[in-house]
């Protein structure tokens, strides 16, 4: 491994603990990410990414560990943290009884943000809610108040972004939008740290950071991450493939079957063994393909793993 | 870089509290509904002069002066005889039950040893459990006797009246000796409705922070504790203004309380008291968990402010303990601050003896508040 510049890690921890009630939620989590990073945070529910998030913008205090966000340490100095943080929460948290423009002009004014009118301006223009300025945050629709409040925590043009879900409920053409704009963002050198359950987003991240039972299973590019996993799959595809998939899931080398549309992946640790597993089905009605796998399958698998008490 | 106070921040809250407190009507309107209504209910009960009440009367005395006193009595207004020659037992009964309000105890002999000179005794005894109900009839009864006695002797009898007291009007008030006086109620009114909805107000605007969420983005911001709090407070204080506004207009013109003191003084007193309130209410929201809650303990607090600051009960005649928890209250103090300004003129030398446990109950609540008001959502 290289080492990496210390200057360069916008987020370092480690060992960040916290339990709720003597149940731990999150149980020595470390993470680095660099500058410029769109770094994603994977994991099933309740498995710990939000209050992982929230250690790191200073919004919990961790039980145990240590580390430094953008350049200032996470215990002492989290008011620094705030300044040059935009943290978009899980849930609206933007004031419901106040209209589009008041609560970005609140955030806006909140950081001192300079040419505030300029600035409030052209983020409702860029997020497209210039004609619904005066709405009340509570009466637009939920997929726009995500984006009315991935645009709060972008007025201030902070250095950090720590956005958790921020595409839930959001329509496609939103989606992309808003991914131009997160790459867009990460060129000029802001670097993001996102949380989400979609696998095709995953695959925008230049980083993955997989978390089950508040524990990361695996870190690492896309690549990296499929390639580690040691898995091998075979797509499946035909007629009647809901009764086979379930004939195949029982069999010996078959780790994970999984439908994708009109098609099937069946993977494996193991390549010969699932090859023979597989040889009884094959017949003229499907098509058996060898091909890499996904990350959904990687994942699935993973958590199958850890869930059999199998940790790595 | 961060500062420890920024001004700009500040006045952000502040502007935000402002357009919340006008988007929400209902809080409003019940902060300028409370007082309103308590006006009206206690209102009502200081103007109205209770006529027609109703008098036992036991008549062991037949003379023209007895017969001339009764009718003096019912022509006042006030006394309604309901019934005549009751014996003394009958006349307690009624008494008790509430039946009546007065028993009239004109003894035997009475026109007798009158013109003999004694000075005879008319006993009046009256259920003063609600003292502002018999008041004004006990107060107009000496006149009343007066009147009729001194009609009847003339002539002959002159030499009766010249005396200063031929007879004797003994009045026994019976069940609330003490008596509470009408014009402590209007002014004691206005700490009593600012201990309630100025404790509320701010224990309700923290709370519903973090109940609605909001406040994660809150506590995502550089804002520091200082500001949070002060924010908060200050757009209330406004609505605790308009209050004392409220009621002191409607002290002047619908209750014509003589206001003697300085207004100027008493705004000022008003201010660290609705302060002070404020800040508890501030203090309450960082224990409570919701709003609901916010509101249980601003009535933990309203209570023993109504029962021991001498609102209900006056304050020399509690146990020394409940003395000294009401000692400590800020409203105990603010009562005696309204009345000592309103009603005694009391100028700003005078107030400060009461003025500085406020101030005290205010900076301790607000450093309390400060202190507890958490930075994270732990
Ligand atoms: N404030 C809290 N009080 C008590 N328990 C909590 C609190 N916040 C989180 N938890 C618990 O901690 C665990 C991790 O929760 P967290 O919200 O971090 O999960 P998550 O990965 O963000 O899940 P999701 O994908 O559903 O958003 C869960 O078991 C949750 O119940
Ligand atoms: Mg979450």
């Amino acid at each position: 491994m290289t080492m990496t510049d210390k200057n360069d890690l916008v987020i370092d921890v480690e060992g960040l603990k916290k339990s709720f009630k003597g149940k731990p939620a999150v149980n020595g989590v470390s993470l680095k990410v660099r500058r410029g990073d769109i770094f994603g945070f994977l994991g099933p529910n309740g498995s710990g990414k939000t209050t992982t998030i929230r250690m790191i913008c200073g919004l919990l205090t961790p039980d145990a560990g240590h580390g430094r966000c953008l350049g200032h340490d996470l215990l002492t100095e989290a008011g620094r943290i705030k300044q040059n943080t935009g943290y978009m929460t899980q849930r609206f948290s933007l004031y419901e009884d106040l209209t589009v423009r008041e609560n970005l002009d609140f955030i806006a004014r909140m950081y001192g943000v300079l040419h505030r009118k300029e600035t409030v301006d052209e983020c409702l223009t860029t997020i497209g809610l210039k004609d619904q300025q005066d709405k009340l945050a509570g009466t637009l629709s939920g997929g726009w108040q995500r984006r009315l409040a991935l645009a709060a925590c972008l007025v201030h043009k902070p250095g950090l972004l720590l956005l958790d879900e921020p595409t839930a409920g959001v329509d496609p053409r939103a989606r992309c939008d808003f991914w131009d704009r997160i790459h867009e963002l990460s060129s000029e050198g802001t670097t993001t740290l996102v949380s989400t359950h979609y696998m095709d987003e995953a695959e925008h991240c230049n980083k993955l950071a997989y978390i089950v039972s508040g524990e990361l299973l695996t870190e690492g590019s896309p690549e990296e991450i499929v390639k580690e996993s040691g898995l091998v799959t075979w797509i499946v595809t035909g007629p009647d493939i809901w009764p086979l998939a379930r004939e195949l899931s029982g069999l010996p080398g078959v780790a994970h079957v999984a439908a994708f549309g009109a098609s099937l992946h069946v993977s494996g640790y193991d390549e010969a063994a699932l090859r023979e597993g597989l040889k009884p089905f094959i017949d003229a009605k499907h098509r058996f393909e060898f091909s890499k796998p996904g990350l959904e399958d990687v994942f699935i698998c993973l958590m199958k793993q850890a869930g059999a008490g199998r940790m790595r | 870089m961060t500062s420890y106070f920024s001004i700009s921040r500040f006045l952000t809250i502040i502007v935000k509290e402002f357009i919340q407190m006008r988007r929400d009507r209902l809080t409003f309107a019940m902060m300028i509904g409370i007082p309103v209504m308590q006006l009206v209910l206690f209102g009502y009960a200081i103007n109205f002069d209770p006529k027609d009440l109703p008098v036992a009367v036991i008549r062991a005395d037949e003379s023209i002066f007895s017969r001339d006193l009764i009718h003096a009595m019912e022509n006042s207004g006030y006394f309604r005889i309901i019934q005549t020659a009751a014996n003394e037992e009958e006349a307690r009964d009624l008494l008790e039950l509430g039946d009546v309000q007065f028993v009239l105890n004109i003894p035997a002999n009475f026109a007798r040893r009158l013109l003999r000179g004694e000075g005879p005794s008319i006993l009046l005894e009256a259920d003063a459990t609600d003292p502002v109900a018999t008041g004004n009839a006990i107060a107009a009864m000496t006149t009343i006797v007066q009147k009729a006695l001194n009609r009847d002797l003339k002539g002959t009898l002159r030499h009766l009246k010249q005396e200063e007291a031929p007879f004797g009007l003994r009045v026994h008030k019976k069940y609330n000796p003490e008596g509470v006086t009408n014009h402590n109620i209007v002014p004691g009114l206005m700490g009593i409705v600012l201990t309630l909805t100025m404790v509320i107000i701010t224990g309700v605007a923290v709370t519903r922070e973090r109940e609605r969420g909001t406040m994660e983005t809150l506590l995502s911001t550089p804002a520091r504790p200082v500001e949070v709090i002060t924010g908060k407070i200050i757009p209330y204080i406004i609505v605790g203004y308009i209050q004392v506004i409220l009621i002191l207009m409607a002290a002047r013109f619908l209750f014509h309380i003589p206001m003697v003191g300085s207004l100027l003084l008493l705004m000022l007193v008003s201010l660290i008291f609705i302060v002070a309130n404020l800040s508890m209410g501030v203090t309450f929201s960082t224990f409570a968990k919701n709003q609901m809650q916010a509101m249980q303990m601003a009535f933990f607090f309203f209570l023993p402010s109504l029962m021991l600051s001498g609102f209900m009960f006056p304050f020399r005649g509690m146990p020394e303990w409940a003395q000294w928890i009401g000692s400590a209250l800020p409203l105990t103090h603010y009562l005696r601050l309204v009345r000592g300004i309103l009603l005694k003129g009391n100028g700003l030398s005078d107030v400060l003896v009461h003025l500085w446990p406020i101030a005290l109950f205010m900076t301790l609540a607000l450093a309390a508040a400060i202190k507890r008001y958490r930075k994270t959502l732990d």
